[in-house]
């Protein structure tokens, strides 16, 4: 599903290079987790396969579904199934999240030539996506984010997630700032969302995450290249060991 | 600020004196309203219409701006138009022509027209100060508006909506409205053109709101690219009254909408809120002054603008607190969303603080649409045009919720929507 080759990429603001030819394959219905320590470039590339700006690709391809989408501008990314669910999800302020929800879903239908939703059927949907998740419909009455606790607003990029659908999930520290209790029902909605067409890549720093959402792989980031990949079990050792013994194997 | 010299008159001071003239005998009032109108024209006259040298109309030059008056239109024709909102009392002004009928009980109106005729209006036909061109063109002309009065204890189920429909030619009006104590009302003050013929519309409304009295009042100017508009408001607030004033431009060529008030009465409080909506050649000044005479009192400003194109925008807030207004707690905030290079907007606050013991801040902000919102709203699927669009709408919006009111709130983001489009 995703194919990333010999990646190359920099700020665009000041030409710092943060991934370093990094190489990473994810097959459909694959979780895959990367892990990596502070500065090691897991955030920026979450960025880049999003389609930020901010981020110019010098070198290398990102390939989804067999197709290039360097070229592609963040919602047409969006459009045909890419997902970030962000670190720091961004409060807009006058923004109300219904409305949001309901033109990026009718936007991304659109791109893809189907239908508009009907607001009941819209409606609906929300609201059994936002029991799942135990979100407070009061949250949904609120602008896009705000007022949000840091769990709040963690559950509701996973709502987005659960509304959009998918095929490409790209969790960026979803778990940072989050109790257990919370922990626990952002995982059972990322494990909800697991099909054999879907892929997830689920980026975090700890492995406490991945004792909910169980990877079928595991891939060490370090300055900006995947230097040691394996089963569950490498984020185990990492969790016991620390990242030195790989990143100085890998020297 | 007083010139001394005499000055050649310009093609749009020629046609205001000449008018005056030409109208003499048909204005209607005579007396002490017709001496009244003679000392503001002969006023206008000597010192002509304010230029750049005048502090407050500094950033807008109407000597240089109003570059033709329109002639009066006899045979323009204009008619009302649905309210704003459904179920509001509607009293109609159609090219200057006040209809009295349609107020809801409890609130008694005559036209203005009246007023000038039997004398009582020449109290009101004085100038605020040296620099109020707005009051001297205005009481010179004004032929007809509504004297309104909204009976003590009133409650208002409904919004009262004042349509002020233009199709060419001049219009001057005024208001004069009594909220009496402890009533509750919502006003819209509603400007529409109906044509593309330029106009000119002057009104001043002098609102009194009584002790206890609860006020909403809308200003939704919608006139035409070719019209001038000047606008005052005049406002005195009693004990414990709150009045909360929106102001939304969203048209006009010229636009200078003045805005004066003074807290009379201990625990009243007002609010300003504005939204600028400015486009093509559009010059919109929003002048306010705030006179916090009493001790205890609140007042909040904030503006909104969003600018197009060549529009030119100004607001200017000034805030006075008398040496005894002790807890005085005001707030002022201009925020202004610039979208052309080619457009400009300037602010000025100003605070006079005479009392040791209040809380008074201003602050002004410039900014471009924040790309980290227009970042996460594309990557959600929203192509950029349409995530701008609704990060300018969200920009606006914050404010127009603040009215709270379903009813209200629906029908102003549907025009402020149409406006969006038209103009982004």
């Amino acid at each position: 599903m995703l194919e990333i080759r010999n990646l190359h990429a920099r700020i665009a603001a000041d030409g710092t290079e943060i991934i370093r030819g990094l190489n990473l394959t994810v097959k459909a219905g694959e979780v895959a987790a990367v892990m990596g320590p502070n500065g090691s470039g897991k955030s920026t590339l979450s960025y880049i396969l999003s389609g930020r700006e901010d981020y110019e690709v010098t070198e290398g391809d990102i390939l989804y579904n067999g197709e290039s989408i360097l070229e592609l501008d963040p919602s047409e990314r969006a459009a045909k199934g890419i997902f970030l669910a962000f670190q720091y999800p961004v409060e807009i302020p006058g923004v109300a999240t219904m409305q949001f929800l309901k033109v990026a879903m009718n936007e991304q239908r659109k791109f893809r030539g189907e239908d508009e939703l009907s607001t009941p059927d819209f409606i609906r949907r929300v609201k059994e996506a936002a029991a799942s998740l135990q979100i407070n419909p009061d949250m949904l009455k609120r602008p896009l984010n705000v007022g949000f606790s840091g769990g709040e607003k963690k559950r509701a990029e996973i709502l987005q997630m659960a509304l959009l659908e998918p095929k490409l999930c790209v969790l960026d520290e979803t778990d940072s700032g989050l109790d257990i209790d919370a922990l626990r029902i952002v995982a059972d909605g990322v494990n909800a969302l697991r099909s054999p067409d879907r892929a997830v890549i689920v980026i975090t720093h700890y492995q406490r995450l991945l004792e909910y959402i169980v990877p079928d792989s595991v891939h060490v980031l370090y300055r900006g290249q995947i230097i040691k990949s394996g089963d569950k079990s490498l984020a185990l050792d990492l969790e016991a060991n620390g990242y030195a013994d790989i990143i100085d194997a890998a020297a | 600020m007083n010139m001394q010299t005499a000055i050649t008159m310009t093609a749009a001071e020629t046609v205001l004196v000449d008018a005056y003239t030409a109208q003499i005998g048909e204005l209607p009032g005579e007396g002490a309203v017709l001496s009244a109108r003679d000392t503001l024209l002969a006023d206008l006259k000597k010192q002509g219409l304010p230029t750049r040298r005048v502090e407050s109309w500094h950033y807008t030059d109407l000597r240089a701006l109003l570059r033709s008056v329109p002639a009066a239109d006899p045979t323009a024709f204009a008619q009302r138009v649905d309210p704003l909102v459904d179920g509001s009392s509607v009293l109609s002004v159609l090219n200057g022509k006040a209809d009295p009928k349609g107020a809801p009980a409890g609130v008694n109106v005559r036209s203005y027209r009246e007023s000038l005729i039997d004398g009582v209006a020449a109290a009101d036909l004085v100038e605020r100060d040296a620099d109020d061109a707005i009051g001297r063109i205005n009481g010179s002309f004004v032929r007809d508006g509504f004297e309104i009065e909204v009976t003590e204890g009133t409650e208002l189920e409904q919004p009262l909506e004042l349509q002020l429909v233009q199709s060419a030619g001049q219009s001057h009006m005024r208001f004069p409205v009594t909220f009496g104590a402890n009533s509750k009302a919502m006003v819209i003050e509603r400007h529409l053109s109906v044509s593309d013929a330029p106009s000119l519309v002057t009104t001043v409304c002098d609102l009194i709101v009584d002790d206890g009295a609860e006020i909403t009042w809308i200003i939704l100017q919608q006139q035409g690219e070719a019209d001038s508009h000047l606008a005052q408001v005049n406002f005195d607030l009693g004990a414990n009254a709150s009045l909360r004033l929106f102001v939304i431009n969203a048209g006009g060529k010229l636009v200078r909408q003045e805005v004066h008030g003074v807290t009379t009465g201990e625990g009243s409080d007002f609010k300003l809120r504005g939204i600028n909506l400015l486009g093509g050649e559009t010059h919109t000044d929003v002048t306010f002054t705030l006179g916090h005479d009493v001790p205890n009192t609140t007042s909040t400003e904030v503006i909104r603008n969003v600018l197009f194109d060549r529009a030119k925008g100004v607001f200017q807030g000034q805030i006075r607190v008398a040496p005894d207004a002790q807890k005085t707690d005001a707030k002022m905030a201009c925020n202004t969303l610039l979208l052309s290079d080619d457009a400009d907007f300037s602010a000025k606050p100003e605070l006079e603080i005479f009392a040791d013991d209040v809380q008074c801040g201003h602050g002004a902000t410039v900014i471009d649409i924040n790309p980290t919102h227009l970042y996460y709203l594309r990557a959600r699927g929203i192509p950029e045009n349409k995530a701008r669009a609704m990060l300018v709408n969200a920009f606006v919006d914050e404010i127009v919720e603040e009215l709270e009111v379903e009813a209200v709130i629906e029908p102003l983001e549907a025009i402020i929507a149409i406006w969006l489009e038209k103009h982004a």
